[in-house]
């Protein structure tokens, strides 16, 4: 017989274990899908998992894809932690690409060493700027932050088409909608000859680093995530709610922001419409995965990355539409929340009754 | 300064048009918050009923066969969530975007090959009453079915909540699920049959996008509605009758931008379009603003977990 029994606290080994099993899970779904859809299950997984990262050009995409993923899930699990659930990070980053593009073109064809910083910095701070809408909202006007912080998503998407299109067009563009090229100064450093991955991934790690230490080291840490286990206690304590809840966006916003400058200064040079394909979704599910753990948000965005170059390389071999990312990354989120059951539930195996 | 009074009858047909897809998915998704559960998977939900009501379409050549197809796919997908939050006790908000995201997904990864294939045309009721009277008859006749049925369904789901028995149980298991459950009210039951229930109109609104709206399979074609029928839900304060009115006012901002290209207003466009985002941000403002309103009219369990010891 089998019998569920819940847990008197929940499991510590298991709170680890589960993200293993939900990719375990997600794999074999996925071959699944891909064996009704007329492909041959464990050839079609080589395809979406391995293939892509087979040589140095693929690990690098990995590294190049998994950088915004990690520095926008790192910002989403302070707002995870402390129960404020800003879904709206590629807007964030979609708004820090704009405000960054924006700088960059302003110091068209100049040459400095400042102009990098001033560009990264216009970034994080666009970035911040969009993110405190719904944080204000939030706090001052009771509104609902998923929905406002979804619905800019889409404004920021068309003020950014606006741009490109419109006024911030490249003149001896042919009316591409894209702008000028930015200076060499004001692009991020290519690390590798011949490959794509940027000096970016440094500002993911530094974030990591800074999340690992306020987390873990500092009495703000520990306020954030006392307002997530419970807002009466963290009331109760006399912690400066609404103060937490525009920090915690800000820090997001800034991270988003900072994805944002990444995409754009990295190997394109210059803003388009389509600065990042879903990266601000996609890391919510990063940032789960990663059990809102800076190292474990490390590891899920290299693993979650992988479904980007699968779906690419899937679509180019298999003409598979490039979607069948999502119907991925969304399985492993489903497979992720269902095998949290184990970390409050134990299932007992007691033997026939008699 | 002649006002054609033809003409502002049909702006306020597409208006109205344009409102189906958000009454249907806001009046289902109204159940299941009122049951206590929050369900952001509005979105993938539509675009799973709208690949699937076309799919059905074009392979069994039936529109019935179609849009009930579409519902059931609404079903179908709603059953993982209502497994997930009610029988494994997960997060509402995330499992919900778990469900838009692969919602998206698995409905380009069907709807590959379907795309560029013409739709049909769908049966309209009372055709030859249309040009009888001169304000009216636009309005009143010559819609689809479907079109009657989204404006007179606010009036059934306020029926429902407020006059018969289940209505008044699906708002106690909303309001205290534990008392509901003293009374001897299977809650698990209850929050079950409304998420599989709102699932069914979204399917049936994505539905009414890919069949009757605009009859193609365009991918991602609901384009954010299903959120902005997550924001109606809150904007009616969980009433379905100020549902048809918030339809009607985002509706309005839809068809408005067409009309005010068409006119040469020299606005740019992406403004236009970003519209309906604006307002329903300034609208989510101004009612939520009232925190006491707001915590008087929410269902006081929404998006709580609901777990019972056997």
């Amino acid at each position: 017989m089998i019998k569920i029994v819940k847990r008197d606290q929940p499991s510590r080994a298991i709170f680890f274990l589960t993200p293993i099993l939900a990719i375990f899970l997600t794999l074999v779904a996925g071959g699944l899908i891909f064996y009704i859809i007329g492909f041959k299950p464990f050839e079609a997984l080589k395809f979406f998992f391995i293939v892509p990262i087979a040589d140095m050009y693929g690990f690098s995409e990995l590294l190049l894809k998994a950088t915004p993923l990690c520095l926008i899930a790192i910002g989403l699990s302070f707002c995870f932690k402390s129960n404020n659930w800003n879904i709206g990070a590629e807007g964030q980053l979609t708004f820090g690409a704009i405000v960054s593009g924006g700088v960059a073109l302003i110091f068209y064809e100049q040459e400095g060493f400042y102009i990098l910083p001033i560009v990264i910095l216009a970034g994080a701070i666009g970035g911040m700027l969009y993110a405190s809408i719904p944080a204000i909202l939030k706090t001052y006007f009771n509104t609902n932050e998923i929905l406002v912080s979804l619905m800019l998503v889409y404004v920021s998407k068309l003020i950014l088409d606006y741009l490109v299109v419109g006024p911030w067009s490249n003149p001896e563009g042919f009316n591409f909608p894209e702008t000028r090229q930015f200076s060499d100064s004001a692009r991020l450093p290519i690390l590798f000859e011949g490959l794509r991955i940027h000096a970016g991934i440094f500002l993911a790690l530094a974030a990591v680093v800074a999340s690992w230490f306020i987390f873990y080291k500092t009495y703000l840490g520990f306020q954030m995530k006392v307002s997530g286990f419970s807002l009466k206690t963290a009331k109760y304590a006399g912690y400066k709610g609404k103060k937490m809840i525009i920090l915690v966006f800000l820090i997001s916003g800034a991270c988003a922001g900072l994805a944002g400058v990444g995409e754009i200064t990295g190997p394109i040079g210059q803003l388009h419409r389509e600065v990042s394909p879903d990266y601000g979704f996609t890391a919510i599910i990063v940032a789960f995965l990663g059990r809102l753990h800076p190292i474990g948000i490390i590891f899920a965005s290299l693993i979650v990355a992988i479904t980007y170059l699968g779906a690419e390389t899937a679509q180019i071999f298999m003409q598979i539409p490039k979607y069948t990312g999502q119907v991925f990354q969304g399985m492993i989120l489903f497979f992720l929340l269902a095998s949290d059951y184990l970390l409050f539930f134990k299932i007992k195996f007691t033997g026939l009754k008699k | 300064m002649i006002i054609d009074i033809h003409f502002i009858g049909l702006i306020i047909t597409s208006i109205m048009a344009s409102a189906v897809p958000l009454i249907l998915a806001s009046c289902g998704e109204l159940i299941t918050e009122r049951s206590g559960v929050l369900n952001l998977g509005v979105e993938g939900m539509m675009i799973i009923g709208a690949i699937s009501g076309f799919a059905f379409m074009t392979v069994t050549g039936s529109l019935f066969i179609a849009v009930i197809g579409a519902m059931l796919a609404g079903v179908l997908i709603s059953t993982i969530f209502a497994f997930l939050t009610q029988t494994l006790i997960t997060n509402h908000v995330a499992t919900g975007l778990a469900l838009t995201i692969f919602g998206i997904g698995i409905s380009a990864m069907i709807g590959k090959n379907f795309v560029g294939i013409p739709g049909k045309e769908f049966p309209v009721l009372f055709e030859s009453l249309k040009d009888t009277i001169p304000f009216l008859s636009p309005i009143l006749f010559g819609h689809s079915i479907v079109f009657y049925f989204a404006f007179a369904l606010p009036f059934f789901t306020n029926y429902f909540l407020k006059k018969t028995k289940i209505g008044l149980i699906v708002r106690a298991v909303g309001d205290s699920p534990e008392s509901a459950s003293n009374q001897g009210i299977n809650v698990k039951l209850v929050r079950y049959s409304c998420i599989l229930y709102g699932g069914a109109m979204c399917g049936l609104a994505g539905a009414y996008l890919s069949m009757i709206y605009t009859p193609q399979w365009i991918e991602n074609m609901t384009g954010g509605r299903g959120w902005i029928a997550l924001a109606l839900v809150v904007f009616s304060t969980w009433n379905p009758i100020k549902i048809l009115i918030g339809a009607m006012i985002f509706g309005g901002l839809t068809i408005i931008q067409f009309h005010m290209q068409a006119m040469g207003v020299r606005v740019p466009v992406q403004f236009l379009t970003a519209l309906p985002y604006i307002v329903t941000i300034i609208v989510l403002v101004v009612i939520s603003r009232d925190s006491r309103k707001i915590r008087l009219s929410t269902p006081s369990s929404l998006g709580k977990s609901f777990y019972k010891d056997n």
